[in-house]
């Protein structure tokens, strides 16, 4: 019994080594032609003859990666910490307090979260305009946090639901204390968990984000990491080895991310899949 | 049976007096939710409602001067071809992504369920595009398929062959935005199978081999009955995605070529920055919302229909 048992394992290991493979295809391909030097016409699959720096310090200046990585750090940043303080505190009275409005609210923002907020991407351009807030990060953030509040309520108001005992609130409010102070000293801190999902989420889409970003930030200094790397392949078609190492270096913060907290994401982005 | 219901509707009205008191006595606390409730106000519902406006006008995106013309936007977008290659091209990217992910994801999670070597590291590299932005890796895959020095054609060019090009040939670029697609999110369907299949309890399985039930026989009686919850979440989330699919599109054909590869979401920004067509933008949007809706809430009713008691 023991023999064909170990051999099926032995099966299903290469089974996965071939799909592990395969999935490594891409960035294979990717790190040989960012490494390649510019006369490298060599095969996509052959190693560089000699690894060249020079793609990733041409294309950090001439794709403005800088610059455009700065400003995406802020987007997300200041995304992030407003869908956790909004979304939190609007979470707190539509789990709590069951009234009919609060009822109504709580439908509301569930019946958003199924549009998707760029079907009304006309009206919402027309809105930017209007408002004067084109090419400005912190339209960038309004739309993001507008866009991603609905799950980050959706998520604080189930875990305030099933896990904070009320009886805590209660002996608070015996001693005096004000809506406001028992839920940041007594609630939040234990929302920690769904405050961790919620921070990964809103890194993860924000970080990634290009529908938003390419309508509304076309401006260079304004520009984040994905709209300038589409520019930058727009103007680098033929020059692919200095895509690719562009490509490198913008997804690099968020990959490095990952794999030192990789059961945080995907514990995170599992919990925000429920979106929908 | 009688009584027990009798019980419950006791008890029902006991807990209605003891919140009636405290209801009345408690606020809404309104003012905590006003900040999220005016963003999604200003920023979604508005513009939505907006654009229904818009979708009834000839409004070219720019000018102060449109007039309201009804339903014609709508007529027209029935009689137009364009529409019914884009939501052809749309419904491929939604419903065969959905396909090829839950078929992979299913498969990827019964073998990343056995206790194998390489467990680990397959997972995070299976994982690993999720956290990536579909623009890039759509580059990323483009360095692949690309006519010009693409890592297919190396191959092509080293076995002697012709190159070809993928990307620009309308009978196959539709299917390599789906196959890339799933390639990327096939990590997502993964993990929600892999949770799934670890909360079955193995108590089914060992009755099922007393009974001399064969590995498929369990796995269609047991495995995938109980692994419909996951199923629902998985199929509609990827239906969702893929109906909205956007960025790749645009790092791998943009949308070409002509707009064969088009997308609703890529169609709408074409129509709407390129060709000054707003009100037909805004009308083609009214039709995208209505598509979404539509699939998303059928495939949630379908699909939680066969859910069962675990």
């Amino acid at each position: 019994m023991a023999k064909p048992y170990r051999k099926t394992k032995l099966f299903l290991t290469a089974v996965a080594l071939i799909i592990t493979l395969y999935h490594l295809v891409p960035f294979y391909i990717l790190l040989t032609t960012a490494f390649k030097a510019k006369g490298d016409f060599s095969s996509k699959w052959a190693f560089p003859k000699q690894f060249s720096f020079e793609n990733f310090s041409e294309a950090w200046v001439t794709a403005n990666l800088g610059q455009s990585l700065w400003n995406t750090v802020i987007i997300t940043f200041f995304s992030a910490v407003l869908l956790i303080i909004f979304g939190s505190l609007a979470a707190y009275p539509l789990a709590r307090r069951t009234t009919k409005a609060n009822k109504l609210v709580y439908v509301f923002f569930i019946a958003v979260m199924v549009i998707p907020p760029l079907t009304a991407l006309v009206p919402l351009y027309q809105l930017v305009v209007d408002i004067g807030m084109m090419n400005t990060r912190t339209i960038a953030v309004l739309n993001n946090v507008a866009a991603y509040l609905p799950l980050s309520i959706f998520l604080y108001a189930g875990f305030i639901r099933s896990t904070i005992p009320r009886e805590l609130e209660e002996a608070a409010k015996m001693d005096g204390a004000s809506t406001l102070s028992i839920f940041f000293r007594v609630v939040f801190p234990l929302l920690k968990p769904v405050t961790a999902s919620i921070l990964i989420i809103s890194c993860v889409y924000i970080w990634n984000d290009y529908q938003f970003a390419i309508f509304f930030l076309q401006a260079e200094e304004v520009k984040t990491i994905t709209v300038a790397l589409s520019s930058f392949f727009g103007q680098n078609t033929n020059n692919l080895n200095l895509v690719a190492a562009a490509a490198i270096m913008a997804v690099a913060p968020m990959v490095i991310l990952f794999l030192l907290l990789q059961k945080h994401f995907i514990h995170g982005l599992a919990s925000g899949s429920v979106k929908g | 049976m009688n009584t027990v219901v009798g019980m419950k509707k006791e008890k029902a009205s006991l807990a209605e007096v003891n919140k009636r008191p405290k209801r009345s006595s408690q606020s809404s606390l309104w003012w905590m939710y006003l900040p999220a409730l005016a963003l999604v106000v200003f920023f979604i519902l508005y513009p939505f409602l907006n654009g229904l406006k818009i979708s009834l006008t000839n409004w070219n995106g720019f000018s102060q001067a449109y007039d309201y013309v009804g339903f014609q936007q709508y007529s027209r977008l029935l009689k137009d071809p364009d529409t019914w290659l884009v939501v052809k091209n749309t419904l491929l990217y939604g419903l065969g992504s959905t396909l090829f992910q839950n078929i992979m994801g299913l498969l990827y999670a019964l073998l990343l369920n056995q206790s194998i070597k390489l467990r680990g590291l397959t997972r995070t590299i299976i994982y690993l595009p999720v956290i990536i932005s579909p623009l890039i890796m759509g580059y990323i895959w483009y360095f692949f398929f690309a006519y010009q020095g693409g890592a297919l054609n190396d191959i092509l060019t080293a076995m002697g062959m012709e190159k070809i090009n993928a990307l620009a040939n309308p009978e196959v670029n539709t299917w390599l935005i789906v196959f890339v697609n799933t390639y990327q999110f096939v990590g997502v369907a993964m993990i929600i199978y892999l949770a799934g299949l670890q909360s079955i309890s193995k108590d089914y399985y060992e009755a099922a081999q007393l009974d001399g039930a064969s590995p498929f026989n369990q796995f269609k009686n047991i495995t995938l009955p109980l692994l419909m919850p996951s199923i629902t979440i998985n199929i509609v989330i990827n239906v969702i995605g893929g109906l909205k699919l956007f960025d790749v599109i645009v790092s791998l054909t943009g949308g070409g070529p002509g707009n064969a590869s088009q997308s609703m979401s890529t169609f709408m920004y074409d129509l709407y920055f390129n060709r000054q067509d707003a009100g037909y933008a805004a009308t083609e949007g009214v039709l995208m919302a209505v598509i979404i809706l539509i699939i998303s809430l059928s495939a949630l009713l379908f699909f939680k229909r066969k859910e069962v008691e675990a």
